[in-house]
């Protein structure tokens, strides 16, 4: 059976380059890096070019300002708590109601903790509205927190421009982005803006999952969230997954030299699949038309058809992708992301995303949009709404 | 990845008896658009009362679909009687199972019969006692009363709890008068004037009246944030056991009919 995958916005294939990097530390270079003898040596040396690496890749000064963690929910976890108590005195929040789960949980119960959160709406394109998160900074507020690039939709935020407004208008106020779904994507630089915060996570540019890092601004001052050993600064107790560190930033290495790539072929990729589809498939719309997204993804509507029923027919078929219907995750609720859009009841259950990667070829693009339309065939004679159906057919004929 | 039997695959992947039926004897229909889950079913019943074909049309997920196609199946050739009796749980227990969280989809299948056999029987809607609040995914109001009996105090509990509330959303609003009917709205939710009414209405109709019967009393002086600053009056005000009365009976009061984080202060004259 074919192995299509196409969900590369949840996690990637881990690069066998990254593999290869990694694999002297789990063998010959095993030893504790906080060791004092030679054994220690190489995983320690390790440790720290890859800090270096990691620097390089997000735009860091230092490498002093870069935190290994074991994901980036950590990381935010890291930032955003740590943050916070250090500046008990403050209670005021800005973010957005697109942001990751490990962002907007983390939100909604600071909330509980008598925290005023103001979440920022985006419009039916999935921008942000830039507008109301400058009138909402005010004296107390002490973060602001604007994601990079969306996980769902792709969408990038202009967080460039955010930092500096938000510190135009109050200097004090920090400034965190998740650019989880920007790294190996497009060019992160946090040397462009004042950004104070950045996370990424490794598993979603061909490192293996359950590592991450944290970027945080010299001269801010968190608090740990994990006591314990002296490891990273004081800032993060634990041995160093010295495997995982080293594994992260070799994809670090290639992701970047790979940027162009991401740019022609992954984007050229995800735009035949999405005409293709939009051509073929006569309930399909586009749940996001912005120029200005991550170039391996997309993500389409198909009205009154259930997103679940199609991912489980298209992995039949072997392709693999994902959803922002309510069946598909735990909860049972629709995408927060497509809801906060105000994407229609007709399609916001029958949402997929499509997310690509530098492994994907033409071929695999071309046997997706041929086999869609027949899915989505199958699946429309099931549905109770064939009065409307028939509606979309025609008007897509015409 | 959801842990579906091999005969839920094998009904969503080539559900039986989809379609309509012209001139059916009996449609029925179940969830809506807007709740990612909706069923029509169509039914022909002969003059003896037996169900001679079944078709469906279902939106919704992979346990949705098999859902429907499995009831069609367990319907043709019964009679309506017998039909009538069948269970969400006889529709799970026929696919081999389902996700806990898919259990809901069951219970469409057994409402979207429940609606088509009605229409045949020209039965009366359901009583108003338990009306059905989450149309998503067919939870009654008993069903959320009784999710609050067993500590849910939230929306969100009551989310977790029954699902209610949890697709569409429009319910959200007749699930919270429900929690203040029963009394445990959520107070974080509630604006300081709200909550200060709510500690008055508490002090005067259930406190100030048990201790009027040891002829005392007690008075709102103000609220600030969770602390509330009460006066004690009458037979209180001497009693050398009003610090107990404050604590072990005023607090614990409000903190059970109010928030569990509030704090009686007493004001002196």
């Amino acid at each position: 059976m074919k192995e299509i995958y196409l969900d590369n916005n949840a996690t990637t294939k881990v690069d066998e380059k990254v593999l290869e990097a990694m694999l002297p530390f789990f063998k010959e270079n095993y030893g504790n890096p906080s060791s004092m003898y030679s054994l220690a040596q190489a995983p320690h040396k390790a440790i720290e070019d890859a800090r270096k690496v990691i620097a390089d890749f997000v735009g860091a000064k230092s490498s002093k300002e870069i935190y290994f963690t074991s994901c980036a929910s950590e990381s935010a976890n890291m930032a955003i708590k740590g943050l916070l108590e250090e500046n008990k005195n403050k209670k005021h929040l800005i973010t957005t109601k697109v942001e990751h789960p490990c962002v907007l949980n983390l939100h909604k119960e600071l909330e509980k903790k008598g925290y005023k959160v103001t979440y920022i709406d985006v419009d039916s394109n999935g921008d942000l509205d830039i507008n109301s998160l400058k009138n909402a900074i005010k004296e107390d507020t002490l973060l602001v927190s604007v994601m990079t690039a969306n996980n769902e939709t792709g969408v990038i935020y202009p967080v460039e421009n955010i930092a500096k407004m938000v510190k135009e208008i109050n200097p004090q106020t920090k400034f965190f982005t998740d650019a989880v779904q920007a790294a190996g994507k497009i060019k992160i630089d946090v040397s462009k803006a004042p950004i104070d915060f950045l996370i990424i996570s490794g598993h979603k540019f061909h490192a293996p999952k359950g590592i991450g890092a944290l970027y945080v601004k010299s001269g801010t001052i968190i608090s740990p969230l994990i006591i314990g050993g002296h490891q990273e600064r004081g800032k993060r107790a634990g041995t160093e997954n010295v495997p995982y560190i080293v594994g992260m930033a070799k994809a670090a290495q290639i992701a970047e030299e790979n940027l162009k790539l991401e740019e022609t072929k992954v984007k050229y990729l995800r735009d035949k699949l999405e005409q293709g589809i939009l051509k073929n498939v006569f309930n399909a719309k586009l749940n996001s038309t912005s120029a200005n997204r991550v170039v391996n993804t997309t993500n389409i509507g198909f009205q009154y058809v259930e997103g679940e029923l199609i991912l489980l027919h298209l992995s039949d078929l072997g392709i693999f992708a994902s959803s922002g219907s309510a069946c598909t995750s735990g909860s049972l609720d629709a995408s927060h992301v497509l809801k906060a859009m105000g994407v229609p009841f007709t399609s916001l259950h029958g949402s997929i995303r499509f997310s690509l990667s530098k492994y994907n070829t033409e071929e695999e693009i071309d046997y997706v949009i041929e086999k869609m339309p027949e899915v989505i065939e199958k699946l429309t004679r099931i549905s109770p709404f064939q009065d409307e159906i028939e509606k979309l057919r025609a008007s897509h004929k015409a | 990845m959801w842990d579906y039997s091999e005969k839920v695959k094998e009904h969503y992947t080539n559900p039986k008896n989809v379609g309509s039926i012209k001139n059916a004897t009996a449609i029925g229909e179940a969830g809506s658009l807007s709740c990612g889950d909706a069923l029509k079913l169509y039914l022909k019943i002969d003059k003896n009362g037996i169900i001679t074909d079944a078709k469906f049309q279902t939106f919704g997920c992979g346990s949705a679909v098999a859902s429907s196609s499995i009831l069609t199946e367990m319907i043709i050739g019964k009679h309506v009687e017998e039909a009538k009796k069948i269970t969400n749980q006889d529709i799970a227990d026929m696919l081999g199972g389902l996700p806990p969280a898919k259990m809901h989809c069951s219970v469409m299948g057994k409402e979207a019969l429940e609606d088509a056999l009605k229409g045949y029987f020209k039965e009366e809607k359901p009583k108003k006692e338990n009306k059905i609040i989450c149309n998503c995914f067919g939870i009654s109001k008993n069903e959320i009363i009784e999710a609050i009996k067993k500590g849910a105090k939230t929306l969100e509990e009551i989310q977790e709890a029954t699902y209610a509330g949890g697709a569409c959303g429009g319910c959200k609003n007749n699930i919270k008068k429900i929690l203040e009917e029963e009394g445990v709205i959520e107070t974080s939710n509630l604006t300081p004037v709200q909550f200060a009414l709510k500690v008055n209405n508490v002090l005067e109709k259930l406190i100030a009246t048990e201790l009027a019967k040891d002829s005392g009393g007690v008075e709102l002086v103000d609220v600030k944030g969770k602390e509330v600053y009460v006066k004690l009056i009458g037979a209180c005000k001497s009693c050398c056991n009003s610090t107990a009365t404050l604590k072990n009976f005023v607090e614990a009061q409000l903190k059970e009919h109010v928030d569990k984080d509030i704090v009686v202060i007493e004001v002196q004259q």
